[in-house]
This record gives C-alpha cells, sequence and structure tokens, in this order.
C-alpha cells in the first residue's frame, strides 16, 4: 500500500516538474497556428526558425557569449580556487563568502549595478559589457564548484609531488589539474547553461547593436506565444538536457 | 672507513606561532645507517622529517648534505625522498605511473623509465600490477607502492613517516623484516619515524629519543634499552622498575646505595657523590625473585609478597607488592634446569639483582 502511494507521490511530482515541459515539446510538432488544438505533426515551424535571419543571428550571438564567458570564468574561477585552497593568507574567509554574496545577489541588482559601472566607465553596451557581466555571474559558480572538490583533496598528495621533483607548474599540471578535471567541466557547463538563458542581466547590459536569443524571445513573446517559439524553446531544452547530462557523467565518473 | 654524516642538523629550531616544535635540536645523521626517530606523539619527529624534506622553512639553525648547507633550497631540488604515513599515492595514476612520476619530472628517457620502475617494483614485490589504480590495492600493497614510488628516484636519503602505523599487528611485521630487506639491499640512508619503541628496537642501527622538541639521547637500540641517560628515556623505552634511594659510600667504580634501609653495591657511572639522592633502574627481566627463605647467603634484598601472577608461555610475570607498598614488576624466564617455579598469589618472596644490571641516575 506505502509502496503504492510513493509511486503516486513521485508522480506527481515529476509530472509537476516535466508536463508543461512535454506541452510545450509536442506543441511545436502541431501543424496549428494557434496552440489550442492539435492538427497534425509538422517540422515546419522549425523550418521557419532557420529562415528567420535576426533570431539566427541571436541564436549564434548567444552561442559565442556562452562559448565566451563560460571558458573565460572556468580559467578564472578554477585559478581562484587553487589560490583559496593553496596560500593561507588574511581575509581569507571573507573573500570566499564574497563569492557567496555575488552569487546569491538578485539578477536585478547585478544587471544594475553592472550598468552603473559600465556607464561610469564611459563603456557603450554592446558585445564586451554583456560579455563582462556573464563573466561576472558565472565566476561564483566555478570557483564554488571547483573550490568544493579541490578542498577535499588530500594536502599531503602535492607535498608528495614536490618531493619527487615537481616544481609549483609540474604540480598543477600533473596532479591538481588532471584531479580537478570534472569539476572544472562541470563548472564550464554550469555557466555555459547560465549564461545561455540570462535574460534579466542581459537585459541591462547589452545594447541595441548585438542581440541575443532570450531577449529576442522576450520580445517576441511580447506579441503573443507564436509556435515558432515553442520549437525554440524545445531546441534550447534539448541543449540544456545535453549539457546537464554531459556534466552528471562527467562528474560521476572516476571520483 | 671513516663515516661521514650525510645530512647534519644543528642547532634547529622550528618555531609554529607560539609552538616550539623543534627546540635547537642538533644530530648527525651517517651514511648508509638505519636511524629512528622515537618519541612521543607530537614531540616534533614529523617536522623534523619535514625540515629535512624542505617542506617547512627553519626558524633558526642550520641543515646540511655532504657538507653543503641546505636551507631554503625547495623539495624539489633535494637529493631526499619521503614515504608519507598517508601513503598519499596519486588517485589518478596507475601504480607504473605512480612510481615512474619522479622519473618523468627529471625528463627521464621512457626506456629507461620503463627499466627503472620495473626493478623497483621488483624490490618491493609488486610486479604484475603496473595497471591497477591505488583504491584497488590493500594496505599494504599501498604501502608497497608509495616506497617504490620513492626509492625509484635513487635517493641518498629516505624519510619514512610512521610507515606502518596504517597497517594491523600482522602486517606490521611482515613490513617491517619486508623494511630491513629493502635497506640492505639498497645500502642507502633511512631515516624512519615512529612511537613504537618495540619496532624501534627491532629496527634501527641507532635510535634518537625525542621529547618536546628536543634530543633525550642518541644510541643502538642496546644502549638505549640497558643504559638510558635519564627517567624519560628509560620509562618511555619499554618497562622499568624505579627504586629512590641515597648513596651512602664511594669506592673505585662502584658505590653503596640505600634503598628501603637496606645497603646495595651498584655501579656508579656518573661517579655521584656520597650523600646524593639516586633512582635506580631495573627492567623487569634483570631482577631475580626468590621464595622467602631459599637464599642462604648474606645478599641484600627487598622482601614483599605476589601480588599477580601471569603465565606468558616462555616467562612468568610477577607484580610483586614490597614491603613498603611499592609495587614492582618481575619477569621470570624459564630455563630447563629451574623448570618448578610455581608462585602463588600472596607467597613471601625476596627480589635483588645482580651487581651491575642497574642503571642509577641522579633523582
Ligand atoms: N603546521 C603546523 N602549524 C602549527 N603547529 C604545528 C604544525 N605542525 C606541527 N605543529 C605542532 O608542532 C608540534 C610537533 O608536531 P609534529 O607533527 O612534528 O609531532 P609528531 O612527533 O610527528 O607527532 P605524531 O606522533 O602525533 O605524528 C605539535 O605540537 C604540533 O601541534
Ligand atoms: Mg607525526
Amino acid at each position: 500500500m506505502s509502496r503504492v502511494f510513493r509511486w503516486v507521490y513521485l508522480g506527481l511530482i515529476y509530472a509537476f516538474l516535466y508536463v508543461p515541459i512535454a506541452v510545450l515539446v509536442v506543441y511545436s510538432f502541431n501543424s496549428s497556428k494557434y496552440s489550442t488544438n492539435w492538427q497534425g505533426f509538422t517540422l515546419k515551424w522549425y523550418g521557419q526558425l532557420v529562415s528567420d535571419s535576426p533570431l539566427r543571428e541571436a541564436f549564434v550571438n548567444s552561442l559565442v557569449i556562452a562559448f565566451a564567458s563560460s571558458v573565460c570564468a572556468t580559467i578564472l574561477g578554477t585559478l581562484a580556487a587553487f589560490a583559496f585552497y593553496r596560500y593561507r593568507f588574511v581575509g581569507r574567509k571573507v573573500l570566499y563568502t564574497f563569492i557567496y554574496i555575488v552569487m546569491m545577489s538578485p539578477d536585478i541588482v547585478m544587471g544594475i549595478s553592472l550598468l552603473m559601472f559600465f556607464v561610469t566607465l564611459g563603456l557603450a553596451t554592446g558585445a564586451l559589457t554583456l560579455l563582462i557581466a556573464h563573466i561576472t555571474f558565472c565566476l561564483p559558480f566555478v570557483v564554488v564548484t571547483v573550490y568544493s572538490r579541490i578542498s577535499g583533496l588530500d594536502r599531503s598528495i602535492i607535498d608528495v609531488a614536490k618531493d619527487l621533483g615537481a616544481n609549483e607548474m609540474q604540480v598543477f599540471r600533473h596532479v591538481v589539474m588532471p584531479l580537478l578535471m570534472p569539476a572544472i567541466i562541470a563548472g564550464w557547463l554550469l555557466s555555459f547553461t547560465l549564461s545561455l538563458d540570462d535574460v534579466v542581466v542581459s537585459f541591462f547590459t547589452t545594447g541595441p547593436s548585438f542581440d541575443i536569443l532570450p531577449l529576442r524571445i522576450y520580445s517576441m513573446v511580447r506579441l503573443g506565444i507564436k509556435p515558432e517559439i515553442n520549437a525554440l524553446s524545445t531546441v534550447m531544452f534539448a541543449l540544456s538536457l545535453v549539457t546537464v547530462t554531459v556534466a552528471h557523467l562527467v562528474t560521476k565518473e572516476k571520483t | 672507513m671513516e663515516r661521514q654524516p650525510i645530512v647534519s642538523l644543528k642547532e634547529v629550531t622550528k618555531r609554529f606561532d607560539d609552538v616550539v616544535a623543534v627546540d635547537s635540536l642538533s644530530l648527525d645523521i651517517y651514511q648508509g645507517e638505519f636511524l629512528t626517530l622515537l618519541g612521543p606523539s607530537g614531540c616534533g619527529k614529523t617536522t623534523v622529517l619535514r625540515l629535512i624534506a624542505g617542506f617547512e622553512t627553519l626558524t633558526s639553525g642550520e641543515i646540511y648534505m655532504n657538507g653543503a648547507r641546505l636551507n631554503g633550497t625547495p623539495p624539489n631540488k633535494r637529493n631526499v625522498n619521503t614515504v608519507f604515513q598517508s601513503y598519499a599515492l596519486f588517485p589518478h595514476m596507475n601504480v607504473f605511473d605512480n612510481i615512474a612520476f619522479g622519473l618523468r619530472m627529471k625528463k627521464c628517457e621512457e626506456g629507461l623509465v620503463r627499466r627503472q620502475v620495473g626493478e623497483a617494483l621488483e624490490i618491493v614485490k609488486m610486479s604484475g600490477l603496473e595497471n591497477r589504480m591505488p583504491h584497488q590495492l590493500s594496505g599494504g600493497q599501498q604501502q608497497r607502492v608509495a616506497m617504490a614510488r620513492a626509492i625509484v628516484n635513487k635517493p641518498q636519503v629516505l624519510l619514512l613517516d610512521e610507515p606502518l602505523s596504517a597497517l594491523d599487528y600482522r602486517l606490521r611485521q611482515e613490513m617491517e623484516i619486508e623494511l630491513k630487506r629493502i635497506h640492505r639491499q639498497l645500502g642507502i640512508t633511512f631515516v624512519f619515524v615512529t612511537h613504537d619503541q618495540e619496532e624501534a628496537i627491532s629496527m634501527s642501527d641507532r635510535i634518537a629519543v625525542m621529547n618536546r622538541g628536543a634530543i633525550e639521547q642518541v644510541g643502538t637500540p642496546i644502549e638505549i634499552y640497558e643504559e638510558p641517560e635519564n627517567m624519560f628515556v628509560a620509562r618511555f623505552v619499554g618497562e622499568i622498575n624505579v627504586f629512590d634511594g641515597v648513596v651512602r659510600e664511594v669506592n673505585n667504580g662502584g658505590a653503596t646505595v640505600e634503598i628501603q634501609g637496606r645497603l646495595f653495591p651498584v655501579q656508579n657511572r656518573k661517579n655521584l657523590g656520597p650523600g646524593r639522592a639516586v633512582k635506580v633502574l631495573l627492567r623487569p627481566e634483570d631482577i631475580q625473585v626468590a621464595i622467602e627463605g631459599e637464599w642462604t647467603e648474606g645478599e641484600p634484598y627487598l622482601a614483599g609478597s605476589v601480588e599477580e601472577v601471569i603465565y606468558k608461555g616462555k616467562t612468568v610475570d610477577l607484580v610483586v607488592r614490597l614491603d613498603n607498598k611499592e609495587s614492582i614488576n618481575v619477569t621470570q624466564f624459564f630455563n630447563e634446569d629451574q623448570e618448578n617455579v610455581i608462585y602463588r598469589e600472596g607467597q613471601r618472596v625476596h627480589v635483588n639483582w645482580l651487581y651491575g644490571w642497574e642503571v642509577v641516575l641522579p633523582s
């Protein structure tokens, strides 16, 4: 009896989580222009996506920004995590707490403060400011992901490597890096998805010259939900599904 | 052959904030010897090793290796390797790569690496397990890999920080013998750290007994055991009985000490003068026991009664409560011509010892 109840309960939770997405995916293949009734299978909305050139451009821009910002955030974040681990300096704890503060602070606050920062510097908003903004909000996630793994490392492993003749650089390359790889990849994928679907911070920090996908969708939706949007959302959902799966596999492997 | 110290510690001090971990310690370590640092937990043994390996910087003092000053030389530039207590194998590398690490850092050519790793594996008897990952090895096997990883670099000095403490009793005894064999086979200097006095005595050429960051005594296991220089060494290395006494008379080389109202002749190596309060130390196995009334000659003795009898096969351990209420431990060996020694609890006995078997220290 209680087992049946458990399955029903679990089923309800997953239904709550995934039914909306399933509906969206199903309607993206619906040939009716109005999303309320099913009129047969079609791929034409996907076709329209491909031929919509401003949308395509925004999509490419998004990928470029997501890739560049996640790579930068990963490199900077990994080095920062290593520094937090390797060196004892005054204010280490306080600094680490600040990392969490950035992570927790509302997007809207980040967006506005970054905008003010760029205005103060006299930077015109566009691709560069957007990139900087994305690096900023991705960085803490990388630091936290990598640090949580690095702090579980046996410190004497680093001592052993030095004892066996490795210099600081070799220790990092041959010992620390390989052991951190799963966390680094996870941090990178996390940054990539965060960057790809950010709306709020991007809204404040990019200019009219540089459109990205989430903002483009946002403006399209204001005129009513069109079936192309369903198709586009399905593509994006598939993309994040892949990244999450890869992240999961990579972090699960060799721990 | 004149033996040169290979490592020399001169007045070495290491302070961590307000803790003095090593306190003005001097020690010469010779080429090819098996030297053990023995001492209680927290006395600074690990710190001494870490100073020699270069993981810690000296607060003051000097360390020499082959006559050259080492202060400030980083660990990767010292011809010294360490086997850590936790083994610390690289978890992402198999046995072969773990052992090859040091050679590869030195950019050895790969053929040479393969040959030398093979030799090291043979020395630690692990051939055939090259492809295992560390988590697929037992504790004893990990220990062997950690050894091989260090010795493959052919260091002049191998530092071992309690390498056996994580192993169970049987495995530990096996590894003690293995370690001695490897030491003989390689002929390099071993500096071994332990807080287990039996391990130290059975393995070492020399033992340095440490206490609170300083060395109390350095000597061969026999010297440390038979002739402790102070109470700390005497108490730390094995069981010992302590009698309080006063020197009454001095004659050439010897003295008479009064213990519990009786006069005992003792050797007087430290030339203690009459009236001096002393402690007379005796290992349990150096004390003789006789059932009251058995000794006919007028030898001095202390009287008491047997409180506990513990048979241990080859020996029998007695706890004797002396008449002044102090209790002492006595170990008697069985031998062929004396097989019917049977002690009962409550039995009256006399104890004494042979002249010269005691150690006399000033109080
Ligand atoms: N990095 C450090 N920072 C502060 N204090 C330290 C540090 N390393 C050691 N100490 C202190 O120095 C003293 C000696 O430590 P050490 O590790 O050398 O002892 P040990 O003889 O190896 O003990 P054990 O047998 O428990 O391993 C201890 O009081 C210890 O607390
Ligand atoms: Mg220690």
